[in-house]
């Protein structure tokens, strides 16, 4: 059913809460790199990415508090929320594991931003299409980075590809419900704001097949299981996460740089 | 101030904020990076400064957006605000000629317009000129930059990267 403007709304900016939290979250775990990645190179790659997905959590958290309109900022949302009120995908939050962990991980989300964003930008929502069409060239940089050390890893020593065949083992579960639609999805794509997510859960899968056989990996079979972090049911490393990263606000409310 | 003519107003606030350095590449100015999008005046006289950002997360925006105010509180123009333009999305394709010309002579590759990949042009080192180089990684000490090596001189340089 098409909602009307008066119910469209509240759908709206749950599902820019989705979009702008899947790049929080994510820029968040990044981060957490810094000091740490293997090499110099990889410390500021990574550092990067995570510095492009909080610009773009920026964008989305700030248009979803003009839509609320409630009087509360980007730094409110994104710092001042219960866990629940999350509603990024489980995958995003996974603990970073070693650095091959963490490249699928990446492969997985930015496959899914790249069609994602492709799409957007003809959305009937012009400040989503706007958004997207900024985000795309960035997350161009990110898949290039990640799908390029998949390869590596992948088709790379015995340790290296055993390594990432069993983190992407371990991480295809959490992938259901980010090409999985629900009733917020299709609430979305039938208003035009949204692409379709069947259609997109194609795209998505034909780019990833075409990464994974270059970097001689498996693709791991289908369960039926899903998460579902998108509706706020969010895995026990949330928390965690939220604890370090709202340390500063919770503890001096208000403070700013 | 304000009773100077909107044309006079438009055109100084136009040169405060083309000549307003780059934070992280200090020969650069806004107008060499192409990312003033509109100075005008709306029916009440205030006028309306739309400026592009150039990466999401880059840091240099904000400060970007306070340089610019003051700038312009300076320049006098009368009442102003500033907006940031998303759409269309900021391309290195609006660096100037003149941009390009000051990166290079910075030691930064500037970027070719509208490359369609970064590993697929051999890029010469801006030192020795060879073109015998390397990319080290696609991600640089800035958001815009990647980082490159030249096998003949065996100095590091960096690349401005196209987007």
């Amino acid at each position: 059913m098409i909602a009307s403007a008066k119910t469209l709304t509240p759908l709206l900016i749950r599902y820019v809460l989705r979009l702008g939290d899947l790049s929080l979250i994510l820029g968040q775990r990044l981060g957490e790199w810094v000091g740490h990645a293997p090499a110099l190179e990889e410390d500021l790659g990574l550092a990067n990415i995570a510095l492009d997905l909080i610009g773009q959590a920026r964008l989305l958290l700030a248009y979803a508090a003009e839509l609320e309109d409630r009087g509360r900022g980007e730094d409110d949302i994104a710092f001042l929320r219960q866990q629940e009120e999350y509603l990024n995908p489980t995958l995003v939050e996974q603990p970073n594991g070693d650095f091959g962990d963490t490249i699928v991980r990446q492969v997985l989300i930015d496959a899914f931003q790249l069609e994602l964003y492709d799409r957007l930008r003809s959305s009937a929502d012009e400040r989503l299409a706007a958004i997207a069409e900024k985000a795309l060239k960035e997350t161009r940089y990110h898949w290039r980075y990640s799908s390029n050390w998949l390869i590596r890893l992948g088709d790379g020593t015995e340790e290296s590809h055993a390594r990432v065949q069993s983190a992407l083992e371990r991480l295809w579960p959490y992938t259901v419900e980010l090409v999985e639609e629900d009733e917020l999805d299709r609430e979305m794509a039938d208003c035009g704001i949204a692409p379709p997510l069947a259609e997109l859960r194609v795209a998505w899968s034909k780019r990833l097949d075409e990464v994974l056989a270059e970097a001689t990996l498996e693709r791991p079979p289908e369960r039926p299981f899903s998460w579902f972090g998108k509706r706020g049911e969010h895995s026990e490393h949330l928390g965690y996460v939220l604890a370090e990263m709202q340390y500063l606000q919770r503890s001096h409310p208000g403070a700013r740089w | 101030m304000s009773a100077a003519p909107a044309d006079a107003r438009i055109e100084a606030a136009w040169r405060a904020l083309a000549s307003i350095a780059d934070p992280e590449l200090p020969p650069l100015t806004l107008g060499d990076l192409g990312v003033i999008r509109f100075v005008r005046s709306r029916p009440d006289g205030t006028l309306e400064v739309g400026l592009s950002p150039t990466y999401t997360g880059c840091p240099a925006t904000d400060y970007i957006r306070q340089r610019a105010e003051r700038a312009l509180i300076e320049a006098e123009i009368g009442a102003f605000s500033i907006s940031a333009v998303l759409a269309p999305a900021w391309t290195s394709d609006w660096i100037s000629s003149e941009g390009r010309r000051k990166l290079h002579e910075y030691g930064i590759v500037p970027p070719e317009p509208a490359a369609p990949s970064l590993q697929a042009r051999q890029l010469a080192c801006p030192r020795c000129r060879s073109l015998d180089t390397e990319c080290l990684s696609e991600f640089g000490s800035t958001p815009c930059k990647a980082l490159h090596r030249c096998r003949a001189c065996l100095e590091p340089f960096e690349v401005f990267k196209c987007i």
